[in-house]
């Protein structure tokens, strides 16, 4: 049997790439898709734990995440296409009206 | 006293009501509604007051009081509203309303031509108001009111012609040396609530000379004497005396009438009308007695050698009032309070006469007020100058006009009264020659020789008084000359009341009686002066005053009669004689250089102080600079937290994963521990 150490190693490598490349890329898109893989990372580890520990709370977690980022995922792409309509660019550095 | 007539509360309240009615309304009133309703106010309370005289005469009892309720009552401690009346009070009361009534007659012709007449007699009514609640008070703080309230007044009045920056200036000299003597007189009121735990003149004056807790003499300084000497401050302040006198010649720049009611009849005279008050006070203070007196001898020598050098007639005057309320000083500092009283009485109306006659004089020749510009006006004005004869003769005390008895009785009292000495009598017997020369100078260079002054042109304004240009001098109108007739009535007869001392005794009930050997005995001197303890020493005593008399009634020739060498036979000989003295002359003709001394050592170090210090210190660099730094220190970090809000997504991102690191790592960091 696999340690669950493997497990949630994964889990917090995928979580770190989602953070870094959320952090150095600029194209939103690459942005959603590093968001994206924060939140699989982190499902990885409760699917991880729930099997582990034989209970059904961790899948049921996994299902909500995953329709809260469906959700996320369809309102985020609206809002990029949006975005690329009236700045014409996708770099979130540009994208920065919203301050003082 | 029950008597419904008794209701001396009208005689304030009816010039109160005067001034509100002129000063709210008086802008849309005739001048001739102003003065109506001004002099029905100031005759009104003339009138009341002497009715209030004859039943408080007829009573025969002491004095009369009455209370119109409580104003103060903190513990055991309280202060009522409520009118004192005895025979000090009456003789104020029938002066200030007297004089004041006269003097308002006289406004309303010689205000004619200014601005602001609703505003003049407004103040005017406003000053009698104050006035007459000082003199009528049962007690000390209500007594302070109206002492300040005549301060106020006569702030108001000097600075009358208010677009005139000497003028302003004037009055804020004025107000601020008074302020200097409030200041003593107010520590005096609260030793008198500690020590004594009331300011009402009955229980306080009782406390002192009932049996059971009978204040002795007190032979060195003690509390008595701290209360008079802080008394004296103020007396000092508001009836100019060494050192606050200064601010009483520039008052001149009032109207002339102000002067004579303010600043010569009856404010100045605010102080000795205290002092006497407080008579049982300095009676057991011999030290503060002597700072009265020796206050009193330099004032009235040093401002009468002022006065002879002065050329502006007013000023003469003013001067001459200083010199005249040192001689009141004397005789309180004396203890002969009544002889103060009387002089006070007296000097009222011979002082209001001359300077309503100067107000005549410089009505008539269109504003100008040097006395080298006039000259021969006799035979213009006649009137004017027949009465302000009538009040020089007053002043310079020659028999029998008002001025000779009370001088005599201040002279006499300071050569004879335990608390005297003949170095005071000496210096008082200089005085009244000095007095008695520069009078007989003023009238003699205004009135005798020939007019001198410069026709005036048409239209040209004339500084405090505005005319329309006179071409030669002319007599006031009637309204003028009235009151200089009534004063001169009064400065011939008025001094009669002192013949055989019947002055003296009217004003017995008021003084208290303090064992004079007891207090000479204390006072660590001998008595060497001579006691009327027996037909002799009477006798004696009656042959020296006589001496003594026509010693001040021969001084009082010998001033006129230089005057008239100097001013009249050899018209050329005094600007030699100011040669000759030279810096002497200088000296005496700057006044001694006191205004320069006084801005030189107290004015400018204040000035400088409040400049460098207080303002560009404590005001603009601790107050401002604290309220301005805490202002840029808020926008600096302010500067330094907006930069935060970048608008850049990733800026944030990052400072969410940093802080959600930094959760992370405490709870490992607790989980570990």
């Amino acid at each position: 049997m696999i340690p669950i150490s493997w497990y949630l190693l994964l889990s917090a490598f995928l979580f770190a790439c989602g953070v870094t490349g959320f952090l150095i890329k600029r194209n939103i898109i690459t942005l959603f898709m590093s968001i994206e893989l924060m939140l699989n990372g982190v499902n990885l580890s409760f699917i991880a734990f729930a099997t582990r520990l034989g209970t059904l709370d961790g899948h049921i977690f996994v299902f909500f995440v995953m329709v809260v980022a469906a959700a996320e995922a369809a309102v985020g792409l609206a809002i990029i296409i949006s975005v690329y309509r009236t700045r014409e660019t996708l770099n979130v550095d540009r994208v920065n009206l919203l301050k003082l | 006293m029950n008597s419904i007539y008794f209701q001396p509360w009208l005689i304030p309240i009816l010039p109160l009501l005067g001034a509100l009615t002129n000063g709210l309304f008086g802008k849309r009133f005739t001048k001739t509604a102003v003065a109506a309703i001004a002099l029905t106010a100031t005759a009104a309370s003339f009138l009341v007051a002497c009715v209030q005289a004859v039943i408080l005469l007829q009573s025969g009892l002491p004095a009369l009081e009455q209370y119109y309720g409580t104003w103060i009552q903190t513990g055991d401690f309280s202060v009522n509203f409520g009118i004192y009346l005895d025979h000090l009070s009456l003789i104020m009361m029938l002066v200030v309303t007297g004089v004041g009534f006269l003097i308002h007659v006289y406004s309303v012709a010689y205000m004619e031509h200014e601005g602001g007449y609703y505003r003049f007699f407004t103040y005017l009514n406003f000053f009698m108001f104050f006035m007459l609640t000082l003199v009528l008070a049962n007690n000390y703080l209500l007594m302070f009111v109206g002492w300040e309230g005549v301060g106020l007044a006569s702030y108001l009045l000097i600075g009358f012609f208010f677009l005139k920056d000497s003028a302003a200036n004037a009055g804020k000299k004025a107000f601020i040396t008074n302020r200097v003597g409030d200041f003593g007189f107010l520590i005096a009121l609260f030793l008198l609530i500690q020590h004594f735990g009331t300011l009402h003149y009955g229980t306080l004056f009782v406390i002192q000379n009932s049996a059971l807790s009978h204040m002795p003499v007190e032979a060195t300084a003690g509390v008595l004497t701290a209360i008079g000497l802080l008394m004296l401050v103020g007396a000092c302040g508001k009836s100019a005396q060494i050192p606050l006198y200064v601010w009483l010649p520039d008052a001149m720049e009032g109207p002339t009438p102000v002067s004579a009611l303010i600043h010569a009849a009856t404010m100045v005279t605010a102080g000795v009308y205290m002092v006497c008050r407080s008579n049982a006070i300095f009676s057991r203070a011999p030290i503060a007695l002597l700072a009265v007196t020796i206050i009193g001898t330099l004032t009235s020598f040093f401002a009468a050698t002022i006065g002879i050098t002065q050329t502006d007639i007013k000023r003469v005057l003013a001067y001459s009032t200083v010199s005249q309320l040192g001689y009141m000083f004397m005789a309180a500092g004396v203890a002969a309070y009544s002889a103060s009283i009387f002089h006070l009485m007296t000097h009222a109306f011979f002082k209001a006469l001359l300077f309503l006659g100067a107000g005549s004089v410089i009505h008539g020749i269109g504003g100008e007020q040097d006395m080298r510009k006039m000259g021969g006006l006799r035979k213009y004005m006649p009137w004017t100058f027949w009465t302000m004869l009538i009040a020089t003769l007053a002043i310079s005390g020659i028999p029998p006009f008002a001025g000779f008895f009370s001088k005599d009785e201040i002279l006499w009292q300071a050569f004879s009264s335990p608390h005297g000495s003949k170095i005071f009598w000496f210096f008082g017997v200089i005085t009244a020659f000095m007095t008695s020369f520069y009078m007989f100078r003023l009238i003699f260079l205004t009135f005798t020789g020939e007019y001198r002054g410069a026709k005036p042109e048409a239209g040209s304004s004339h500084g405090s008084h505005d005319d329309q240009g006179h071409h030669a001098p002319h007599e006031s109108p009637w309204l003028m000359l009235a009151p200089l007739v009534l004063l001169g009535v009064l400065s011939i007869i008025g001094g009669w009341v002192g013949i055989g001392n019947r002055f003296e005794h009217f004003l017995d009930p008021v003084i208290q009686k303090v064992s004079v050997e007891q207090s000479v005995a204390q006072n660590g001197e001998a008595v060497t002066k001579p006691v009327s303890d027996g037909e002799g020493a009477a006798e004696e005593s009656k042959g020296l005053e006589n001496i003594l008399m026509g010693v001040s009634v021969l001084v009082a020739f010998s001033g006129l009669g230089l005057a008239w060498f100097l001013y009249v036979k050899r018209p050329e000989l005094p600007s030699r004689i100011a040669e000759a003295s030279g810096g002497l002359y200088t000296l005496v003709l700057n006044k001694y250089w006191i205004d320069e001394l006084y801005s030189a050592a107290i004015i400018g170090p204040l000035v400088a102080l409040s400049r460098v210090v207080l303002w560009q210190t404590i005001d603009q660099k601790v107050i401002d600079g604290t309220v301005n730094e805490s202002a840029v220190a808020a926008r600096d970090v302010s500067q330094i937290i907006r930069q935060q809000q970048s608008g850049l997504i990733r800026s944030y991102a990052g400072w969410i994963a940093a802080g959600a690191a930094a959760v992370v790592a405490y709870m490992v960091w607790m989980g570990t521990r």
